[in-house]
């Protein structure tokens, strides 16, 4: 593909991309929602958190199946008892990255 | 600038130095992940040059890595471009999430922020809007630093530079520890609960069964649509 092909390409998949990111802030921001929506859009955080994370530690990507013996799952418990206890950003991804690094070498 | 208002707290180099602090662990996970992109990518034969372009404008790895492929296997720049969109499409909820907490501030200002909405700087900008002492100034150098290591790290990888070995010091679980912890810190009541096990439970459903990474948005809108839907006044928050 030549120079200018990729860079129309690359440029017209960022607008595709902006745009979701930007119309919700530019046209909701300061604007007052209906009680129903608010309380909905209250809960979408934990809900995506979740919906990004569960899968992402129990699903085996090759074989497309849950699997309960992963590092991704086994470093995943302590490391979410550690940040319920110390509700330590920092110190979470830290011990996570331990964590997983040990049950690596188990498994 | 005469701009007084609830935005400007304290001088820049301070906000500078929080947004530091709390783009960390961003920057941490995004360089593993942006090193195997620069690698991939340069593999299918993309420059350097190319690889940050591809970075800075769409700024968005899972969609990133998909491109390459496609790109790789010969397909339809149309194709590719939709792809694109509806991989992307998820950020229209964070995006919706965030406009709850940034309060009233410049469209402009907004304009550039919506620009570096990923998963993960919403997730530790929102925490830390609702948290408190935090402002769109430093929402944006958040932004910013998740940018810097991003297109630092692709154009690295694109060098043919694995400067990270692979799979060194648990890096590669960077990520999902700090999405751990923010999840703990939206657990804030029994609703919040019920709907991320809801959501979570759903989405590794839905994530055998449909194609892609739609299944974020999807099991997203689902449970908090039955929570708010079923819970009703049963959940006190």
């Amino acid at each position: 593909m030549p120079e200018s092909d990729y860079i129309i390409l690359v440029f017209a998949m960022g607008v595709v991309t902006y745009v979701p990111r930007w119309a919700p802030l530019y046209l909701l921001a300061s604007r007052r929602l209906p009680e129903r929506v608010i309380a909905w859009l209250d809960l979408i955080p934990a809900a995506i958190l979740s919906a990004l994370l569960l899968p992402a530690l129990l699903l085996d990507p090759e074989l497309r199946q849950v699997s309960l013996l992963r590092p991704e799952l086994l470093a995943a418990v302590p490391t979410f008892l550690f940040a319920l206890k110390t509700k330590s950003l920092g110190g979470t991804v830290v011990v996570g990255m331990m964590l997983y690094w040990l049950a690596g070498r188990f498994i | 600038m005469n701009l007084i208002s609830n935005q400007n707290r304290g001088p820049i180099g301070r906000a500078l130095k929080d947004g530091a602090l709390a783009a960390w662990p961003i920057c941490l996970g995004y360089f593993p992940v942006g090193l195997a992109f620069g690698v991939l990518a340069q593999k299918a034969g993309l420059h350097p040059f190319e690889i940050g372009m591809m970075s800075l404008l769409v700024f968005a790895g899972s969609s990133q890595f998909i491109a390459v492929s496609m790109l790789e296997a010969g397909a339809a720049p149309l194709a590719i471009i939709l792809t694109a969109f509806t991989v992307n499409l998820r950020h229209f909820l964070m995006s919706s999430s965030l406009a709850m907490v940034v309060g009233r501030t410049s469209k402009k200002r907004l304009s550039l922020f919506a620009y570096g909405v990923t998963d993960e700087s919403f997730a530790v900008n929102l925490f830390r809007f609702r948290q408190g002492g935090w402002d769109l100034k430093r929402a944006l150098f958040v932004n910013h630093f998740a940018n810097l290591a991003w297109v630092a790290s692709t154009v690295l990888g694109g060098y043919g530079g694995k400067l990270i070995p692979e799979h060194a010091f648990g890096i590669d679980y960077a990520l999902n520890a700090m999405f751990i912890c923010l999840l703990v810190f939206q657990l804030r009541g029994r609703k919040y609960v019920v709907t991320a096990l809801l959501s979570g439970g759903l989405a590794v459903v839905l994530a055998l069964v449909v194609a892609g990474n739609s299944y974020i948005a999807l099991a997203s809108i689902l449970a908090a649509t039955l929570v708010v839907c079923l819970g009703g006044k049963g959940f006190q928050p």
